[in-house]
């Protein structure tokens, strides 16, 4: 039996064109021996859904920098429970506001990874928290 | 088992489990395999081949857009090389797969080559008939960005789309062996460049040497992928080789040659997975290799040795 590889997608929700640190993400994730699938720019809350159920991925990272997660991230969270996908763990990165956490993780967000964050620490939580 | 069933339904869940089971050889897929197997082969295969840049995942969104436009539903199976070191893969074709996916009826799963060296990965094959058994009419394979002598998917395709830019090389390129003897259709994309019209007639140059044996005549097509340029003349030839090989019945060959080479693979695949599980049992690889590295030996006699071994008694 081949090794069951963790698949995990890179995707940019809503409209800021800058993925320069989403590209930075899938490049680590890569080289920690993941299959990292990146959909770029400008995706709906639908595409992104879409695309999680058809890679059957186990990992979601949402890179977000123009200020609309709170709506962005619940979509695609309530799209991925319609779809019987909430077994996805959801990791949101870019500017989030620390008060705006608490209702991001409540509504399933797993945990968010503000600038500065090292690629280490994202794989490490990635591991851990991986259902098994 | 019930994920088969909703797969056959067209349950995409269902499919993308499946596709992760057999990718990953997950208890039973041979199971699986031979249950959907049963359900195969109504779906048209499309290859797409070329340079790495030279535009196959954009001209792989038009063309899946044209399809699902005249009501096909359609699979598309995207493939990224995996790397050697660490095993990671950066899947990167569905940036440029925008039109399409605004279709319902299409479903687009990423591969990691996984140290399949052909273009393509090992469980291609299957990922198609189980896309195939789910009721997808066409399916498009899009083959890691290739250089010379990558022509698995001529196997596995039952269109093989050769794509050019222009820009790459001289003459000579198009009379070496490998790709360019694959192609049924060519297409020289990012034809607005400087250097197209060349490209164009020395693809039509090599062809009037070397014609394919049958009676197809390969067509040159440009295309401008980016702005739809000449995509509806590659969807019609694509269509015209299609009815060709269903009148002249040559698809039938084809499909049976395919089942014979798939066949051998599985075969020599259990064989080669065999022998593996053996020598780990025999476990002396190591003294083999220090005997060798003293000269004591050589390879070819170690196989010799190793040989009855492995052998089933």
């Amino acid at each position: 039996m081949a090794e069951k590889k963790i698949r995990a997608m890179v995707a940019k929700p809503g409209l800021d064109g800058h993925d320069r640190g989403a590209k930075i993400i899938a490049r680590a994730l890569r080289d920690a021996g993941m299959e990292v699938i990146y959909t770029g720019l400008r995706q709906t809350p639908e595409q992104i859904v879409n695309a999680a159920l058809q890679e059957d991925i186990d990992v979601l990272l949402l890179s977000i920098l123009s200020g609309a997660h709170n709506h962005l991230f619940t979509a695609i969270m309530k799209g991925l429970q319609e779809k019987d996908m909430a077994q996805v763990l959801v990791i949101g990165g870019g500017v989030i506001p620390q008060e705006d956490i608490p209702n991001l993780k409540q509504a399933g967000i797993s945990e968010t990874f503000g600038p500065g964050t090292s690629t280490e620490t994202i794989i490490a939580y990635i591991k851990d928290n991986l259902p098994s | 088992m019930e994920l088969i069933q909703e797969a056959l339904k067209g349950s995409e869940r269902a499919i993308a489990r499946l596709i992760t089971m057999v990718e990953n050889e997950m208890p039973s897929w041979r199971e699986t395999m031979r249950t959907i197997y049963a359900h195969t082969g109504k779906a048209y295969l499309l290859g797409f081949t070329g340079p790495t840049g030279s535009g196959k995942s954009t001209l792989v969104d038009r063309v899946a857009h044209l399809l699902c436009t005249n009501g096909y539903s359609v699979g598309i199976v995207a493939i990224d090389p995996s790397s050697p070191f660490t095993g990671g893969a950066l899947l990167g074709d569905r940036i440029r797969m925008r039109e399409v996916v605004t279709h319902e009826n299409v479903f687009i799963r990423s591969l990691g080559t996984r140290g399949g060296l052909g273009g393509l990965s090992q469980a291609t094959s299957d990922v198609i008939k189980i896309l195939d058994a789910a009721g997808k009419e066409f399916i498009l394979i899009e083959t890691i960005g290739i250089g010379q002598d990558e022509v698995e998917i001529a196997q596995i395709a039952d269109t093989s789309i050769v794509v050019s830019v222009p820009g790459l090389g001289d003459d000579i390129q198009t009379i070496k062996a490998g790709i360019m003897e694959i192609g049924e259709i060519f297409v020289v994309n990012k034809a607005d460049r400087e250097g197209a019209d060349h490209v164009v007639t020395m693809i039509k140059a090599m062809l009037d040497v070397h014609p394919l044996s049958d009676a197809w005549q390969q067509p040159v097509i440009k295309t401008v992928a980016t702005e739809n340029g000449g995509v509806d003349e590659l969807y019609e030839n694509i269509m015209l080789h299609r009815k060709y090989l269903l009148k002249s019945d040559l698809l039938a060959v084809k499909r049976k040659e395919r089942i014979g080479r798939e066949i051998t693979r599985l075969l020599e695949r259990r064989i080669a997975q065999y022998v593996h599980n053996q020598m780990k049992e025999i476990g002396s690889l190591e003294d083999l290799v220090e005997e060798v590295t003293r000269r004591e030996t050589d390879p070819y006699s170690c196989v010799d040795r190793l040989l009855p071994l492995v052998e089933k008694k």
